[in-house]
This record gives C-alpha cells, structure tokens and sequence, in this order.
C-alpha cells in the first residue's frame, strides 16, 4: 500500500515561546457558560493566528493543572485573547470563567503549534463547530489587519445564535451561519450541509475544521465528499470521543 | 515553585500516584486528537512495513502480522493535552516480534513511524524495544476504531500518546534522528510525560 506523502510543519517555523506571567487586564462573559480573557503578557513571543497558549494554575500547596486555549485575537493587539469555554467539571476553566478578575496574575505559555496555522497568504475555508470558531476569530482578524479577508470563507454551526462566540463580528465579516435549533434568517434550523459549503470552497484553498470530535468528524466527511483532498484539510478537536468507543 | 494563583486550590487533593505532573484523570473518556481527516482502512489493504537501516527489510499483511506471537499492554497512557486514562487494555504484537525478522544494523538508533496519511513521529530505538511498544488492534476486547487509529495503531505508553502514531504503515530505522510531524510543529523530540517534556527544549 502506498502512503500519503509526509505530513510537514503546517507553517515553517511558526513561533513558539516559554513561560510567561500575564497580567489579566479584561474578563467578559459575552455569551453563557464562558469566558473572554484579555491579558497583558510580559515579554510576549507574536503568535500565528491559529496557535494556542497554555495557561497554568498553581495551588498555594504547589499542586498545578494546565490547559490548553485557542487564542481569539490578532498578533498586532497589544493584549492577548484567549475564549475559554467553561466546562462543569473542568478544573481549569471553572477558575478562569468564575474566580479570575482583572488584576490578577496568571502563567501562560505560548505561543504553541505549527499545524492548525493560518499562513495569511492561502486562500482558507474556515469551518467551525460551537467554540471552534475562536481560532478562526484571530484568522479574521489577521485578514482585516492585512486587508486581506478576500482570502477567507467561513461557516460555523452552532445550537442558538446566543451560544456563539464573536457572532456579530462573524457575521459583519458575511460568515455563514447555520443553527440547528432555531432558524437563522431564512435558513430553516439544520446542520451545515454540502448545499452550504459548495458555494465557499475553491480549489486551492486549505480547510480548517474546528469543533468537538463529532463535528469535526463530520465535517470532515463533508468536505471530503465535497471532493476536497484530505491533505488540504486542518482539524483542531476538542472534548471526549463520546466514550471509550 | 511558582508563585499559586490567587484563589486557586485545585480540586484533586488526593492525587493518584500514577499520575505524570501536570496530567489528570479523563476517566471512562477517550478524547479523539487528530491533525487530519480519519481515513477508513480494511484490514485486507492494511500492511506494516519495517525499513531503513535493518538487514531484512520486511512487510506484513494483516493476516502475517496477526500470526506473530500476540502480546498485551495493560497500563495507563497519558496524552499532552494534560489528561490521562487509567488500566487501558491493548491486544496487538509486541515492536520485539518485528524487529526480530527485520534485524537493525549496529547504526540504527532511531525510528520515524509513519501512518498511512502521511503522519510521522520519531522516537529513539530505545523506545520501541524491550517489551515497550506494540502494535496494537484491539482496545478492551474489540477492534480498534478508526478514530482511535485502526485497524492498527502503535503503542508506545511511556511515551505522550502522540507518539503511539494511529493508522501505523511503516517503521523506518534510522541513524540519526529527524523530527516527525508534531515534532516539527512544536513538540518534544522524546515526550516523557514524568519529565514533562511536552514542547522543544523542555
């Protein structure tokens, strides 16, 4: 059997950096059971949009846990914005989303990643799930910056409207968005569907699907049997798998 | 130790001595991480190939690699996204069962595994022998899901689970090492969870 050729870096020589102490300068709980923080990093390393940071608690006993969360903005903010979406028996981001205020210090390290990277010069269809479209907020917002957003289509699902991280700056930039319990518009509540994503792919462009495991298992699916080759398709998941399966 | 983060005590008081700093315990779950689209792959076309620097370099179907001596890993497995699974159990071959058909030259010290779509990951010879990787089919009694890498995944548990390369084709011997996929995109050239060696240059 043959393989697929290699798999390489997604950016050469993407950015990386240590460990950092970032001031929190801003917390916003735009939409439910989530939080928008935007820190102050000393020393920060510019990111890609696209890549991640850690961010690191520590107990007074020196017990730490660590997650990892896309960054939502663009490398030219003078602050970083990471979306944390608050998971109830999430350890980390049940501090971030209901203890931290303005003020406060917190441990990053960033920015990580080479792969789930928006380069700013190749054409991207962009296709999120829920809270997977925050990378795809900092690739927008690197577009704008650029003057470039004619490189950019983006489509994201979600449950409600009101669940969507950056929906008005999403939708102010023409984002498709499909909801699958209310209408959006006039399109009638559904998944996103082939008939959606036809008219935004173009040859050329790399896809970047973002969301938990099962959308983008099935987005994934949709974009190949769209006839996108699976070597032009980025995936970024997050959550369990639904069980040990 | 660094400065604790105002208001945080942290939730697992009791922490369980098989846990790698850093990590936690992700329970009955089994969180999915790919880079790329799941590519479905029957048996009957899977094969695993081991190359490069050994005297016999050597291919096996489905059906030979399933005639080798089976082999079973019981353990934990710990991926670098923090979280950890306790008492997984593994059914495929032992790496040893390979390599003892393959035979690596005196020069071999590293591997690059790579996946049928293209995946890679290197890992010191070391790694892969002496009982410590297998290939590996099934998951607690039932076939490997291609979202979990079957038909055949490797298995390297002392190891972050990227290591363990889901959709394995091929194992290359080399000299020296060379930096795989996620390698290249950040991560450690080893990836000792109990030396946290997550990123380059931990």
């Amino acid at each position: 059997m043959t393989d697929a050729r290699p798999l390489g870096a997604g950016v050469a020589g993407a950015p990386s950096g240590g460990w950092r102490t970032a001031t929190v300068a801003g917390v916003r709980r735009p939409v439910p059971r989530s939080v928008q923080l935007r820190l102050d990093v000393a020393d920060r390393v510019d990111h890609l949009p696209g890549q991640h940071y850690v961010v690191r608690l520590t107990a007074p006993d020196g017990y730490t846990a660590q997650r990892s969360y896309s960054i939502a903005s663009a490398p030219g903010d003078p602050l970083l914005e990471l979306f944390v979406e608050r998971l109830d028996d999430g350890e980390v981001s049940t501090h971030l989303a209901d203890v931290v205020e303005p003020g406060d210090e917190l441990e990053v390290r960033g920015p990580i990643g080479g792969w789930f990277v928006w380069d700013g010069e190749t054409p991207a269809l962009l296709v999120a799930g829920g809270s997977g479209v925050v990378p795809f907020v900092s690739m927008l917002r690197t577009a704008q910056a650029l003057g470039r957003t004619d490189l950019l289509r983006i489509a994201v699902s979600v449950r409600e409207l009101e669940l969507l991280p950056y929906a008005d700056e999403l939708r102010a930039a023409g984002a498709l968005v499909a909801t699958t319990r209310e209408p959006s518009g006039i399109r009638p509540a559904g998944r996103l569907t082939a008939a959606d994503l036809v008219p935004l792919w173009e040859p050329g462009q790399t896809a970047f699907v973002c969301g938990s495991a099962s959308f983008a298992g099935a987005a994934t699916r949709l974009l190949e049997a769209l006839g996108i080759p699976a070597e032009s398709i980025r995936v970024e998941q997050f959550g369990p798998s639904g069980g040990p399966a | 130790m660094p400065t604790p983060t105002r208001g945080f005590l942290g939730r697992r008081r009791e922490r369980d001595p098989r846990l790698p700093p850093g990590q936690y315990d992700v329970g009955a779950d089994w969180p999915v991480l790919t880079a790329e689209p799941t590519p479905r792959i029957a048996p009957e076309t899977w094969s695993i190939t081991v190359d490069g620097r050994v005297e016999n370099p050597t291919t096996w179907t489905w059906d030979e690699a399933r005639r080798l001596p089976p082999s079973e890993y019981r353990g934990d497995i710990h991926c670098v996204t923090t979280w950890s699974k306790f008492d997984t159990r593994f059914t495929g071959i032992s790496v040893d069962s390979l390599l003892e058909v393959a035979r690596p030259t005196a020069e071999a010290q590293f591997v690059m595994a790579t996946s049928k779509t293209g995946y890679t990951t290197n890992l010191p010879l070391a790694d892969v022998t002496g009982g410590r990787a297998w290939l590996v089919w099934e998951f607690d009694g039932r076939p490997l899901t291609p979202e979990h890498g079957g038909p055949v995944r490797l298995l390297v548990p002392h190891l972050y689970f990227w290591k363990s390369a889901k959709w394995i084709s091929k194992l290359s011997l080399l000299t020296r090492d060379q930096p795989g996929f996620w390698e290249q995109n950040g991560y450690h050239d080893r990836g000792d969870p109990w030396r946290q060696q997550r990123y380059q240059g931990d």
